[in-house]
């Protein structure tokens, strides 16, 4: 065995993979989101239906839905934000750790909905920085789960390691 | 013939009496102070002129004529008429299964009435809901705070004066509120349009 191997060689060096760090954090967090369930109307039960078997969130790895904010890396906010709830939906999300996403789901989240009224927050993203809003009223199974690959989309080409900016920061993207 | 039936306890049909009946026992206990009953599509109507009295009129009702039930306890905004505020009583009878309205009337300028919390338990949210959307309060309620609105929140939100967009308000720490943005709203549709686009809510004049 005198030959001179340049290359690579798997019988030498086993199932190895060559990339950069970003591009297998983004991997790993794209496709590892555990949502906090923000239910605050009915949007609530598509979120819920969502998370069931027929449609079921855990083929994109968002299944392990946590009731503590401290476990969570994504909010899903399905439903109206009322003015009295306003503070305490800003109060979980700070309680989340970084980094974490927001997803708008549905009318009221996004804009307040058809209530237009004195005891509505008129969207969510007046208290929180949301990166992909979801329309219908409820949306449809399909289109949460449609925001959620868009929004594993927008993870995957985020800057992890170099020039990570904390959530405020980030750009929004439209679903 | 049957006795007197004993207050407190069903009553056979025998027994029973309609809403007509103990309206006007009602009248005959409260002569000065009551008046009616007015009917309207079967549901009869009391009138009580006397507002501080309501809690007696509403103890009696309860204790002597068997309304045990106060489905609900609203109010009326009576903007720019006198006396502003009316307060509704829907009583109903698991007695005598029928129900009663008591209505009495209160100015701007006392916006108090004496509370039926003593007498029905479940005015205590009733009176606390009053409160917290037309600013009347009631003498006697043992807890009388906002119930739907925070604490600290510096307007009645159903007063005919309060507009529909809502106001500014800031309270550190508990909760925020801004004017929704209605673009010309409100958004009124049309009944009996010809398709969804006809029918679909848009800002439209009111004399249109």
């Amino acid at each position: 065995m005198s030959s001179t191997e340049v290359g690579y060689n798997s019988k030498v060096e086993g199932d190895v993979v060559h990339t950069t760090l970003d591009a297998a954090v983004s991997w790993f967090r794209k496709h590892s989101l555990w949502p906090m369930p923000m239910g605050l109307a009915c949007c609530a039960i598509e979120l819920m239906a969502t998370g069931a078997s027929r449609f079921d969130i855990s083929r994109f790895g968002a299944e392990v839905m946590r009731f503590s904010p401290r476990q969570s890396d994504l909010m899903i906010v399905a439903g109206t934000v009322t003015y009295k709830m306003a503070l305490a939906v800003r109060r979980i999300y700070d309680q989340m750790p970084e980094p974490k996403w927001v997803i708008a789901m549905g009318a009221c989240a996004s804009t307040g909905g058809m209530y237009r009224s004195y005891a509505v927050l008129q969207g969510v993203d007046r208290i929180l920085p949301v990166d992909v809003y979801i329309s219908g009223c409820p949306p449809r199974p399909e289109a949460l789960l449609e925001g959620l690959m868009r929004l594993q989309n927008k993870i995957s080409n985020e800057p992890h390691v170099k020039d990570a900016k904390p959530a405020r920061a980030r750009e929004v993207a439209v679903a | 013939m049957p006795s007197q039936p004993a207050p407190g306890r069903w009553q056979s049909p025998e027994t029973r009496m309609s809403a007509k009946q103990l309206a006007k026992k009602l009248k005959q206990q409260f002569e000065e102070i009551v008046s009616g009953p007015v009917e309207f599509r079967g549901e009869l109507t009391v009138e009580v002129s006397d507002a501080s009295q309501i809690a007696e009129v509403c103890r009696f009702a309860k204790e002597a004529l068997g309304f045990d039930y106060l489905v609900d306890l609203t109010t009326i905004d009576n903007y720019e008429e006198a006396p502003r505020w009316t307060a509704v009583y829907h009583l109903y009878s698991y007695e005598h299964f029928c129900h009663l309205r008591l209505k009495t009337s209160v100015s701007e300028e006392v916006s108090e009435l004496p509370s039926v919390s003593t007498v029905w338990r479940t005015a205590n949210w009733h009176e606390r809901e009053a409160y917290d959307m037309m600013g009347i309060r009631f003498a006697g309620h043992p807890d009388l705070r906002r119930i739907l609105m925070w604490e600290g929140y510096p307007y009645f939100p159903l007063r005919k004066d309060f507009p529909l967009a809502g106001k500014s308000s800031e309270m550190p720490d508990v909760a925020f509120s801004d004017p929704a943005p209605l673009e010309g709203g409100p958004f009124v549709t049309v009944a009996g349009g010809e398709d969804s686009t006809a029918r679909e809510p848009r800002v439209r004049n009111p004399e249109g």
